[in-house]
């Protein structure tokens, strides 16, 4: 209560207020507001694609919001170009700091704004001492001359905030500043964010950890589909409130889930473990099911997905298909055990742009469409046909090279090229991460489809809503480990939130 | 669309090869008589056979800065098995050079697939170390033309139905790289692989193993051409074709080959061959130094790369609109 007559009383740092910004097809933020203000830490929370991080990209100069005004003080501004923002005082700390390895700290902390003696040369003396300074304001005490490679995670973060102080930042923007840290420097992280509010800095906080919010946070914000749902003072609510308005919603009806009988077991995994990336997953799925695994950004999903298919290896393990035991050693295997994986990166893991559709179409299948070690080009086109037709893709010849194609189009080659193997298990990570609503029904109609035919699938997707709509069953993975296991009867969005952030969990600390 | 500007590129090259055949015409009509244009293609058999090979590995992102000194060591090899044992059939001598070539080749795969070194390190290493085992085979010894046997050094200029064996053996690495590239899995996975190496993983090719393989194909190629040029010249010696890694990598450029990776056809290869081959020969007919004759290749793989670059870029604006469009 205290803490909001303070901040109600005082001027914020700033202002976002209306703002709106649409990309083709997709509305990001529909009129948000935001106020930051002097000393005073805010959380912004809300689910993936929610809009945060575009409200991030306009904060910090490198998107242009549609309509809306920033105020800075009093002053109406705008933010033309990331110098710009940087100059108004915003400065920005990433989960990946965006710092240069090769240099030193000091150098990395003056980068641009370098003191200088008469000679127009850097000063070098004088540019590692205030670097020190700095430091030790920032609650650091290693040498500024150390090359930046030598440090670990944390220490690069306090190194981006001692560049922060160097530019007299009044808005520090920490996005998921913790996702990467052990337990001993997260609360040498919270000791930093108090020294930046007692020296007036307004601190925006995004996190998907609760414990964090309520740990640090004066303020929230929470936005749902590009909106903002609510904002107000911590010590007025509880988890619970912060996770109705995050999900609140009704979901199942647009989903065009159909009814399949599911039969019986194709796929065991049991016991699957990495030495750094997850451990214990076991789990079974069946035929015709769609098996949706949620979890956060950074939950395990896709790592586990990748040692499934043979990329990485696992520690230990085993899988069985159809019964059989199976080793999988690489994609090449899993392809002809039938299990493949459409990974989430489409632009990088997915199409070859510069070849044509029906050479990615057949690339993985090409042992099918060859006859004694050379390539038949009859049956390649044959095949491309069949899977693209399928899906209804829109070329004017399959000659033509995918990068001639629109966004949707690129999407279903790369899904033909998995169904022409013909597989008996599919795995779609976020297989409709940035794509239109109206791509995005598409997908989900095929998908049920697919499953209507007796495929089996694994969905793994950081969105609520398609998680609730399309699943089965979902499994729900925190910090590398099954945390939750939820029958399509007993789904709801709260239990799958709490499970995904540890909310019932004992509160403990990651370990380092 | 794009299938059609990758045919135009190599139009493109069709029509600078005409242009430049008939300016040289204007001033020296001999050039172009067949039977000299017959000579130039028999000169530029052994840059084709070895930008075919580099092809493949640019192709996959990779570059062989090695191929002139595989060339070379093969080349000694082959004149040392000749002068040891001038009975043995010259056939055989191929093979082994190009088994010698293609294990040359291997070292440089084996590097740059399991301990993952950047290809250009990989091969400018081993670039020296071939020339250095040259030397130490023959302590810096010549094997001149007189120490090798008839049969050794008749057969490139052996006449086969009016055409040099040097010249079929260059049409028949062209049909063979042809069917490579066009008809075989393995050709398709070097497409992939330089297109998009990550998208490769997922689709079951194993991207380390394909540049492997690029790498013991040039091997083999470039343990080929030792052969032929020993033979051709008569001569071998540790510094036979020195720089010549230049000459292939730019024929390939001037093809149209990306050096990026994953974009590049056979023909484009052998055209960008055939137009340094013209340059290279019609230069001196014509009266222009040494000199300026190196200041001409090196524009020409300039404006060659430029145009390449302009035609990437009026692609990347056709998908833009489309996409506007869809």
């Amino acid at each position: 209560m205290l803490q909001d007559t303070t901040t109600s009383r005082m001027k914020p740092a700033i202002a976002l207020e209306g703002i709106s910004k649409s990309f083709p097809g997709v509305r990001a933020l529909s009129e948000v507001s935001l106020t930051l203000y002097p000393g005073s830490v805010t959380a912004l929370i809300g689910e993936n694609g929610a809009g945060k991080s575009t409200l991030v990209k306009i904060l910090t100069g490198i998107y242009q919001p549609d309509s809306g005004v920033i105020r800075v003080g009093e002053a109406e501004t705008a933010f033309p170009t990331a110098l710009s923002a940087a100059r108004a005082g915003v400065t920005a700390i990433h989960q990946e700091t965006v710092l240069f390895d090769e240099l030193s700290v000091a150098e990395n902390i003056f980068l641009g704004h370098a003191p200088r003696n008469r000679l127009g040369l850097i000063d070098w003396k004088k540019l590692n001492a205030d670097a020190a300074a700095l430091l030790l304001r920032a609650g650091a005490d290693f040498d500024p001359t150390i090359r930046l490679r030598d440090l670990g995670i944390a220490r690069k973060h306090l190194v981006a905030i001692a560049r922060a102080l160097s530019v007299d930042a009044r808005v520090v923007i920490m996005d998921e500043p913790t996702a990467a840290l052990s337990h001993k420097e997260i609360h040498e992280l919270y000791a930093l964010i108090e020294r930046l509010k007692a020296d007036g800095k307004a601190i925006l906080f995004i996190s998907h950890k609760f414990d964090e919010i309520f740990r640090i946070a004066d303020r929230y914000t929470v936005f749902r589909d590009g909106t903002m749902v609510g904002e107000g003072v911590i010590a007025d609510v509880r988890h619970d409130d912060l996770v109705r308005m995050m999900v609140g919603r009704s979901v199942d009806s647009v989903y065009p889930k159909k009814e399949v009988g599911i039969g019986e077991p194709v796929l065991t995994v049991s016991g699957y473990r990495h030495p750094t990336e997850f451990e214990d997953i076991s789990f079974q799925l069946r035929r015709g099911e769609i098996l949706g695994f949620y979890g956060l950004v950074g939950a395990g999903r896709s790592e586990f997905m990748q040692s499934l298919i043979g990329i990485t290896r696992p520690s230990a393990g085993a899988i069985r298909l159809d019964g059989e035991v199976l080793v999988i050693r690489s994609p090449a295997e899993a392809i002809r055990a039938g299990i493949v994986y459409v990974p989430e990166e489409r632009g990088r893991q997915g199409a070859i742009i510069g070849m044509p559709i029906f050479q990615n179409v057949t690339l993985p299948s090409l042992s099918h469409t060859s006859r004694t070690g050379f390539l038949r080009l009859a049956n390649e086109f044959a095949l491309a046909r069949e899977y693209t037709s399928r899906l209804d893709l829109r070329a004017a010849s399959l000659d033509q090279d995918v990068g001639t194609l629109s966004g949707g189009n690129q999407q279903k080659v790369v899904i033909a090229k998995w169904l022409a193997t013909k597989p008996k298990v599919i795995i779609l990570d976020e297989p409709t991460k940035g794509i239109d609503i109206g791509s995005k029904a598409a997908v989900h109609a095929f998908m049920s489809e697919l499953a209507a035919q007796g495929l089996s699938v694994i969905m793994v997707s950081s969105e609520i809503p398609e998680i609730m709509g399309m699943s089965d069953r979902v499994i729900v993975m925190r910090e590398g480990r099954i945390a939750g296991r939820f029958e399509r009867s007993e789904l709801t969005a709260e239990k799958l939130v709490r499970a995904a952030a540890g909310i019932e969990a004992q509160p403990e600390g990651r370990a380092a | 669309m794009t299938a059609k500007l990758l045919k135009n590129r190599e139009i493109l090259l069709v029509m600078a090869i005409m242009v430049l055949l008939a300016v040289i015409a204007l001033r020296f009509p001999g050039f172009v008589a067949p039977a000299n244009l017959a000579r130039v293609y028999n000169d530029t058999s052994i840059l084709i056979i070895l930008a075919l090979g580099q092809m493949a590995v640019i192709l996959t992102r990779c570059i062989d800065l090695s191929m002139a000194a595989n060339l070379a060591l093969c080349g000694m090899v082959a004149a040392m098995l000749n002068t040891a044992f001038p009975g043995l059939p010259i056939p055989l001598v191929i093979v082994a050079v190009m088994a010698l070539g293609g294990l040359l080749g291997m070292a440089n795969g084996t590097l740059v697939w399991k301990i993952d070194i950047p290809p250009i390190v990989v091969t400018l290493g081993t670039l020296t170390i071939y020339r250095g085992l040259i030397f130490l085979l023959t302590d810096g010894k010549w094997i001149n033309a007189h120490e090798m046997s008839d049969a050794f050094k008749a057969l490139p200029r052996q006449d086969l139905a009016g055409v040099p064996v040097l010249s079929w053996l260059s049409l028949v690495m062209i049909a063979v790289m042809f069917v490579v590239m066009g008809r075989t899995p393995l050709g398709r996975a070097f497409y992939a692989v330089g297109g998009n190496p990550h998208a490769a993983v997922y689709t079951g090719i194993d991207v380390g193993r394909t540049r492997f393989f690029a790498y013991c194909l040039s091997g083999a190629l470039a343990g080929l051409s030792g052969y032929l040029w020993v033979s051709r010249y008569a001569v071998a010696y540790v510094d036979i074709a020195a720089g010549f890694e230049l000459d292939i990598i730019a024929a390939c450029v001037i093809g149209g080959i990306s050096i990026a990776g994953g974009i590049g056809s056979v023909a484009g290869a052998v055209l960008g061959a055939l137009f340094l081959g013209v340059i290279k020969n019609a230069l001196p007919v014509i009266n222009i130094s040494p000199f300026a004759q190196m200041a001409i290749s090196g524009t020409v793989i300039i404006i060659a790369v430029a145009v390449n670059v302009r035609a990437e870029r009026r692609k990347g604006r056709v998908i833009l609109k489309k996409a506007e469009a869809a």
